[in-house]
């Protein structure tokens, strides 16, 4: 492989499937239009969802889902010990995301409440970065399938991935959508990392924030024009926590607690360059 | 069963590859006789039902959807009518034909992704659809046609292929417009040629020969063929109205699977493509039906392997029907609301799709307030994990009565998984 005359490596990659809905691998597989032009530039050495054939030599290890269960940490930590590169794809991944909503009730009532009394295995939800150093967190619920592209671009030359500091809002005006917080709906855009182009509010549905935030949102500004709009903080709350994405952001109100139950220790936010192993 | 090969054979296969999710296959032959062959579900809960309870009604189809990544608006849609039929709220007419196509969308999109990339690279004899890039770039440019139109039709009709957010409670939150709507049905009328030459390469790909009857349960075509709600069927005669899906489900737990499994009639049934297919034959699109005959497909078939053909006869149906709701939306008036207006109350709501893997069934019940106070979610796989379970049964020790070797034994199991286009993350959701 050679661009602009310099020879470039195609890296050896690997897609490991965890506790989600495996629906950001999909979005790499449905990307039909480039997936021939992908699998040209990269050597796939594991990818379950779509081949039988896989080896252990992998250099990048693109990461799906919640770590949810110990046999999960075992095989990730065995992931990490080869990946140089270990890339945490999705909301599952980074935030919790939706897996995050059952740690509202104690897992005995969860397990109790799907499976009775019959025996299951399962534990706390955890983040990737919660288990194992994470080196980039590919956002979005799902991932977004040209923000894939450029990562995968990014990480042959060698570039230092930068995501969108600045908030969805920017893509939004960009796209000449009408305002969805004018139509009367919660919208997060406004404290929500760009990069997905907003593709919910040119849906006229707001976002949801499954991008986790930006580094520079006003907060309290959203809050006024959401009371304004007549949105109780009993609404706000539960739209902010869905993916777990602003847990740990001071001014974002927290969900009333449930009956009985009561919230698990709050996954933090942790920014860039936080991650810890 | 005595079986003709002497020495032991021990197969094991971990996290099966070209399925959606995790299960394994063990199988043990000793002193010719078959000592364990069974299908394991591993997969790790994410506990939905429990997730869903205090949550607002309206968030029931953004979260359900999030059960599964390929069938996303499947599970969007049945939320949401879950929720719509707990509240009493009535669908525009306009969003109802939007939302079936979206649904054709899917099926398209899932069907050609499982035909093309999981189960061709078995009978091309490679591990996957990287090679055959190399050795047969025209199966790829099918596949990548067929699936094209697929995702952008239901990026129009659904705003996105995997987790949609236009289903939401009440209706859809946008339409497409004429001027969006004209160029996607010349794609569509463009792609039809391209259906007809997958197949031709699907009838000259062989299928293995095994049959083992058994219960098939889909909803009740009544004029059409039935993707949205509905009476539900069983091919032992069992018939229910939609509220009653429990009598259809019967769920119970084992030890080898973190999925919930499902029984009727039988030790097992079977739902999805061929389960539609053979209850609901006579309401196929007459393009569906030519496809069928030239597969020499004809109801009802207990083959198993057979559901990859069910579903690429249901391409042409989806395809075809899609051609004419399309049209029919060219005349509508798409300048009228798209949503019922939300008002909460309180009630149950319960709400059967035909998923691209089999019927799926969501249930929603809400206080005064419209929080929803419990749910219930009966996945498609969670009902087909126990007909995989007795095939593989009953397959194995024929195969190794014909005296066919480990590897190939474990291959064919293998495809028998497959053919059920098992979504098992979803199963155990």
């Amino acid at each position: 492989m050679n661009y602009l005359g310099i020879p470039l490596e195609k890296p050896k990659v690997a897609f490991f499937g965890f506790t989600g809905c495996e629906g950001c691998q999909l979005q790499i597989a449905n990307k039909e239009e480039t997936l021939g032009d992908l699998l040209g530039v990269i050597e796939v050495k594991n990818f379950r969802l779509i081949s039988s054939d896989k080896a252990d030599d992998y250099d990048i290890a693109f990461i799906e889902g919640s770590i949810t269960r110990d046999d999960e940490v075992a095989r990730l930590r065995k992931i990490r010990t080869q990946a140089k590169v270990l890339v945490a794809m999705g909301a599952c991944a980074n935030l919790g995301g939706v897996n995050n909503l059952r740690s509202r009730f104690p897992l005995e009532e969860a397990k109790q409440a799907v499976y009775g009394d019959h025996p299951i295995a399962s534990g706390p939800v955890r983040r990737v970065a919660d288990v194992v150093r994470v080196d980039i967190e590919l956002p979005g619920c799902p991932i977004s399938k040209p923000e894939f592209e450029w990562l995968v671009r990014q990480l042959i030359l060698g570039i230092e991935p930068q995501f969108p500091q600045y908030p969805v809002c920017v893509e939004c005006k960009q796209r000449l959508n009408s305002c969805v917080l004018d139509l009367g709906q919660i919208c997060l855009g406004p404290v929500t990392r760009a990069g997905c182009n907003a593709p919910c509010p040119r849906n006229r549905f707001g976002c949801w924030g499954c991008r986790g935030p930006a580094e520079e949102a006003n907060y309290q500004s959203l809050l006024e024009i959401l009371r304004e709009h007549g949105f109780s903080d009993r609404q706000i709350a539960e739209r902010v926590n869905f993916f777990n994405a602003f847990n740990g952001v001071e001014a974002m109100p927290v969900w009333e607690k449930n009956g009985s139950s009561q919230l698990s220790a709050p996954v933090q936010v942790k920014l860039k360059g936080q991650n810890e192993s | 069963m005595k079986v003709k090969v002497e020495e032991p054979v021990k197969i094991e296969v971990e996290h099966i590859a070209r399925v959606e999710g995790h299960g394994n296959i063990h199988i043990g032959i000793e002193n010719g006789e078959l000592t364990e062959c069974s299908w394991e579900v591993v997969e790790t809960p994410r506990f939905f039902e429990a997730m869903l309870r205090g949550l607002s009604i309206e968030m029931a189809p953004m979260l359900v959807s999030r059960i599964c990544g390929i069938c996303s608006i499947s599970h969007a849609l049945a939320g949401a009518r879950a929720a719509e039929r707990a509240l009493g709220l009535e669908v525009p007419e306009i969003s109802q034909k939007v939302r079936l196509l979206a649904k054709h969308a899917e099926t398209l999109q899932s069907h050609t992704l499982h035909l093309f990339f999981l189960v061709a690279p078995d009978l091309l004899n490679v591990g996957s659809v990287i090679p055959v890039l190399g050795t047969h770039p025209e199966v790829i440019a099918m596949a990548t046609r067929l699936k094209g139109y697929a995702n952008e039709a239901s990026n129009l009709f659904a705003g996105r292929t995997t987790q949609p957010m236009a289903i939401q409670v009440g209706g859809m939150t946008k339409l497409p417009r004429h001027s969006q709507l004209k160029p996607l049905l010349s794609e569509l009328e463009a792609i039809i040629p391209t259906l007809w030459t997958a197949l031709d390469l699907f009838k000259t790909l062989p299928l293995p020969a095994f049959e083992r009857e058994t219960e098939f349960v889909s909803l009740r075509g009544n004029g059409h063929y039935p993707f949205i709600g509905g009476d539900l069927v069983s091919s032992d005669g069992v018939q229910r109205g939609e509220d009653e899906y429990r009598v259809m489900t019967n769920e119970y737990l084992v030890e080898w699977s973190t999925s919930k499994l499902a029984r009727l009639s039988r030790e097992s049934f079977a739902v999805g493509a061929l389960a539609r297919f053979n209850n609901n034959y006579q309401w196929l699109h007459p393009q569906a039906k030519v496809a069928a005959g030239e597969l020499g497909l004809a109801p009802p078939s207990y083959n198993p392997f057979h559901h990859n053909l069910a579903q690429l006869v249901e391409c042409f149906h989806v395809v075809y029907e899609s051609e004419e709701i399309i049209h029919e939306l060219l005349e509508a008036d798409w300048r009228q609301p798209s949503m019922a207006p939300l008002a909460l109350k309180a009630g149950v709501g319960v709400s059967a799709i035909e998923a691209p893997r089999g019927i799926l069934y969501h249930s929603l019940e809400t206080d005064e307030n419209g929080t929803i106070v419990s749910a219930d979610c009966v996945i498609p796989t969670g009902q087909n994990h126990a007909n995989i379970h007795h095939d593989l049964q009953a397959m194995v020790p024929l195969l190794a009565a014909e005296g066919m070797g480990k590897e190939m034994i474990g291959k064919r199991a293998q495809m028998l998984v497959r053919a059920y286009d098992p979504c098992i993350s979803c199963s155990v959701h």
